[in-house]
C-alpha cells in the first residue's frame, strides 16, 4: 500500500467509553499508528472532522437535530463506516427515552428546558446512513477493534461474532449460572464478543453486546419468570442497554409495564 | 491394550493420596474433579484434598445443584458440565502460523501441548465419548496431530458410577455406569475405600506400587451390587440404541416446531456434550500484516455459520437446527461412526438453560409418547 489508510474516530451521543477501547490498546496503539494514520480522534488529540478517510469509527447515537447532517457528511467522507458500541449500533441506554415522554423528562430535570435541543428518540446510526460493519458492546473491547482493523488492512471482511454468548461462556470453562445458581442471564440471546465477562464474575449477562443472530427472547423471558423474576423485572432485563435493538425491544414490550410512563 | 487379569485390590480411603503421588512421580500432570463455582469441574490437582469429597448433587432438566452427601465418599456424584472433552479437544487451539517472507509465505505447524496427562475420576460415559472422538480425530489418513499427541500421553483413572444423576441414562445407551474399557485403572468406591483394578500394563505397574491388599469377596460383591443399583436407579432412557430410521421417517413431525418455540438456540447442549466435535477454523492476522495464526474453535449446529454455504444459510430456523442436532446425534452418527453419538451422560438435559430433555423429545418423535 503506497499510503497509510486514514482513520477517523467520531463521537455522537455517548459516554466516550468505546473510544477508550482505542486508548486501552496500549502498545498496540503504537503498532496501529504505524499501519494507519489516525487523522481525527478528538479524545486523544487530532481534530479534523471533515477530512475524507478510509475507515470511520462512529461512537454514539443520533439524538439531536444537529447529529443528522453530521452523520451524513461523515458517511460521504468515509470509505468504510463502522459503528462502535451499543449507542451507535442500537441507540444505546439513552434509547430508553424512546419509550417515555422526552419533553416531560426534560421539563422535570433541567432548570432551563429551552436550552435543550434533543430529538424525541435516540437511534442507531444505521437508521440514518449505510453502515458497513457493526461492533457491538457497551463498551466494545480493544480486541474487537484490532480484529476489525486487521481484517480490513488484510483486505478481508471482518468476522461478525453473532453466535450466542453461551458458547463463549462454555469455551471459557464456566458453569452456567442459570442452571447451577438460578440466576437470570441474557447470554442465550446475546451475541458473543465480551468473552463472557459477567458470567466469569458470577453475574448474569445483561445483554450489552446486543441480540445474537437467532435469539428466542420470549422463551428466555418465560424462563426468567420461572426463576422468580416478575414480569416487570423481566421486561427491564430486555429493555436496558440495547432496548431499541428489535429482538430485545419486541420481547420487552410484550411484557407488562408496572410503572406509568416518564416515571422511574 | 490387552485386558490384564489380576485379582482386584482394596485401597483404603487414607491411601488415595499415594495413587496421586505415584502418578506425579511417573511424570504425569494430574487432572481431577474439584468444586468450583458450585459445580464439579476438572482441573489440575496436587492433592486428594482437592477432590469433592462428601459432595452429592441434584440434577434435573435445566438444574444442577451440589449438596452435602451425608458421608465422606470421594466420588458420590455424577458428572458435572465438563470432564474430559476440553483436555483433548481444546475449545480453541492454534493449528498453524503463516509468516510473510521476502517473496514467499512460510507455513509452520503450531506444536501441540503434549504433557502426559493423568485424569482422575473419569466416568464410563466419558470414556465412551472419548472413543467416539478417537474415531473422529484419528481416522486413518486424517489424524489430528494435536489430538493424537494428547491422546497418546493420556492415562485414565476411571471410577464406576455409584450415584447417577436423575438426568443420567448411560445404562440405556449401553455405555455405563460401569467402566469396561479404555481406562488404565478403575476404582469402585465403598464406604471405607476402593476396589482397584488395572486394565493396562501401565495400570498394573501403578497398582503394584500401591499400599493395597487383595480385595475380599464381600467387598467385590458390594462393588458389583453398587454398579447394578446405579444402573437400575436410572429413570431416563432412549427408546432404542439406533433411532436412525425412526428419526429420518419423522422429519416433518410437528414436535420439531414445538421444540423450536422453547429452544434458545444457545448451543449449551452441544458445548457440554462430550461427543460433539464440530468446530470452525479462522485466521487472525497480526497488526503488522506479517504473520497470521490459524485457529480451531468449538462450533455448534445451533449457529448460523454451521449451515452457511456461500450466500445461503441452509438451517436458518431453530426447528432445523434442533432437528440437525438430534438427527445427527442419534441418527446419522450410525452411518458416520457405527453407533449413536449419545453416550447417555445427560449433560445436555441438565445444562440446557430451559431444560429441554432429548430423551423425552426423541421418544415423542420416534414412538409418539414420552419415555
Ligand atoms: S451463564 Fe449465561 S452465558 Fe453462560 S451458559 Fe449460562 S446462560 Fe449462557
Ligand atoms: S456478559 Fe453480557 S453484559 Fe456482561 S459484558 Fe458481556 S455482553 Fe455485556
Ligand atoms: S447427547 Fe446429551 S446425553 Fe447424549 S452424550 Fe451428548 S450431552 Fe450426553
Ligand atoms: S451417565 Fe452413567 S457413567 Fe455418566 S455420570 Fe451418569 S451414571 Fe456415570
Ligand atoms: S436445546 Fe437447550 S441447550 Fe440446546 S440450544 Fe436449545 S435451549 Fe440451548
Amino acid at each position: 500500500m503506497s499510503r497509510k489508510p486514514k482513520v477517523a474516530i467520531h463521537k455522537f451521543s455517548s459516554c466516550d467509553g468505546c473510544q477508550l477501547a482505542f486508548l486501552n490498546l496500549g502498545e498496540d496503539l503504537l503498532a496501529l499508528s504505524r499501519q494507519v494514520e489516525i487523522v481525527h480522534f478528538a479524545e486523544a488529540g487530532p481534530v479534523n472532522e471533515e477530512i475524507p478517510v478510509d475507515i470511520a469509527f462512529v461512537e454514539g447515537s443520533i439524538s439531536t437535530p444537529a447529529d443528522r447532517p453530521r452523520i451524513e457528511k461523515i458517511r460521504h467522507n468515509s470509505r468504510f463506516l463502522i459503528t462502535m458500541g451499543a449507542c451507535a449500533t442500537s441507540g444505546g441506554i439513552q434509547a430508553l427515552r424512546n419509550m417515555a415522554d422526552t419533553n416531560a423528562w426534560i421539563g422535570a430535570i433541567y432548570a432551563r428546558p429551552d436550552f435543550i435541543d434533543s430529538l424525541d428518540d435516540s437511534t442507531a446510526i444505521a437508521r440514518h446512513v449505510k453502515v458497513d460493519f457493526e461492533l457491538w458492546g457497551c463498551p466494545v473491547n480493544s480486541q474487537q477493534i484490532l480484529s476489525c482493523v486487521c481484517a480490513l488492512l488484510s483486505g478481508v471482511l471482518p468476522v461478525d461474532q453473532h453466535d450466542s454468548l453461551c458458547q463463549q461462556c462454555k469455551q471459557q470453562g464456566l458453569a452456567c449460572l442459570m442452571v447451577s445458581q438460578g440466576l437470570a442471564c441474557l447470554g442465550p440471546v446475546t451475541r458473543a464478543g465480551c468473552g463472557a465477562l459477567c458470567p466469569s464474575l458470577g453475574r448474569g449477562c445483561y445483554g450489552c453486546y446486543g441480540p445474537a443472530e437467532n435469539p428466542n427472547g420470549p422463551a428466555l423471558a418465560q424462563r426468567f419468570m420461572q426463576l422468580g423474576l416478575s414480569a416487570e423485572e423481566t421486561r427491564r432485563r430486555f429493555l436496558f442497554i440495547n432496548s431499541a435493538a428489535p429482538a430485545f425491544n419486541e420481547t420487552g414490550l410484550k411484557l407488562p409495564d408496572a410503572k406509568p410512563q416518564g416515571e422511574r | 491394550m490387552s485386558a490384564t487379569s489380576h485379582s482386584p485390590v482394596f485401597l483404603h480411603h487414607n491411601d488415595l493420596q499415594q495413587l496421586l503421588q505415584i502418578l506425579q512421580h511417573d511424570g504425569y500432570t494430574c487432572i481431577g474433579p474439584q468444586v468450583r463455582d458450585g459445580v464439579i469441574h476438572y482441573d489440575h490437582i496436587d492433592t486428594v484434598e482437592q477432590l469433592p469429597r462428601g459432595y452429592g448433587q441434584h440434577q434435573q432438566p435445566g438444574h444442577y445443584q451440589l449438596e452435602p452427601a451425608g458421608h465422606d465418599r470421594y466420588f458420590a456424584w455424577a458428572n458435572g458440565p465438563q470432564a474430559l472433552k476440553p483436555w483433548l479437544f481444546s475449545p480453541r487451539e492454534a493449528l498453524w502460523q503463516c509468516q510473510a517472507g521476502e517473496d514467499k509465505l512460510a507455513f509452520e505447524q503450531v506444536a501441540a501441548e503434549d504433557d502426559p496427562l493423568a485424569v482422575f475420576g473419569v466416568r464410563a460415559c466419558d470414556i465412551a465419548a472419548l472413543y467416539l472422538h478417537d474415531k473422529h480425530f484419528l481416522q486413518q489418513t486424517h489424524r489430528d496431530p494435536g489430538y493424537r499427541s494428547r491422546r497418546q500421553n493420556l492415562l485414565l483413572v476411571a471410577v464406576n458410577c455409584s450415584h447417577p444423576a436423575e438426568t443420567c441414562f448411560c445404562a440405556s445407551t449401553g455405555d455405563g455406569p460401569e467402566v469396561h474399557y479404555g481406562h488404565d485403572l478403575v476404582l469402585s468406591e465403598l464406604s471405607e475405600g476402593f476396589i482397584v483394578q488395572a486394565h493396562t500394563e501401565k495400570g498394573l505397574s501403578i497398582l503394584a506400587r500401591l499400599p493395597a491388599e487383595t480385595a475380599s469377596q464381600s467387598r467385590i460383591a458390594a462393588a458389583q451390587a453398587s454398579s447394578r443399583a446405579a444402573a437400575e436407579q436410572q429413570g431416563r432412557r432412549l427408546p432404542s440404541q439406533d433411532l436412525q430410521a425412526a428419526l429420518f421417517a419423522n422429519l416433518d413431525h410437528p414436535r420439531w416446531e414445538d421444540i423450536a418455540r422453547r429452544c434458545l438456540s444457545c448451543g449449551n447442549c452441544t458445548s457440554v456434550c462430550p461427543t460433539c466435535f464440530c468446530h470452525r477454523e479462522f485466521d487472525e492476522p497480526s497488526l503488522d500484516g506479517q504473520t497470521s495464526t490459524h485457529y480451531r474453535q468449538w462450533d455448534s449446529c445451533f449457529n448460523q455459520g454451521h449451515s452457511y454455504i456461500h450466500g445461503i444459510t441452509l438451517r436458518a430456523e431453530t426447528r432445523l437446527r434442533y432437528r440437525q442436532w438430534l438427527t445427527h446425534k442419534l441418527g446419522s452418527w450410525h452411518q458416520q461412526y457405527g453407533r449413536s453419538g449419545c453416550v447417555g451422560c445427560g449433560r445436555c438435559i441438565s445444562w440446557c438453560p430451559v431444560g429441554i430433555d432429548l430423551t423425552a423429545e426423541a421418544s415423542l418423535i420416534c414412538t409418539g409418547s414420552e419415555a
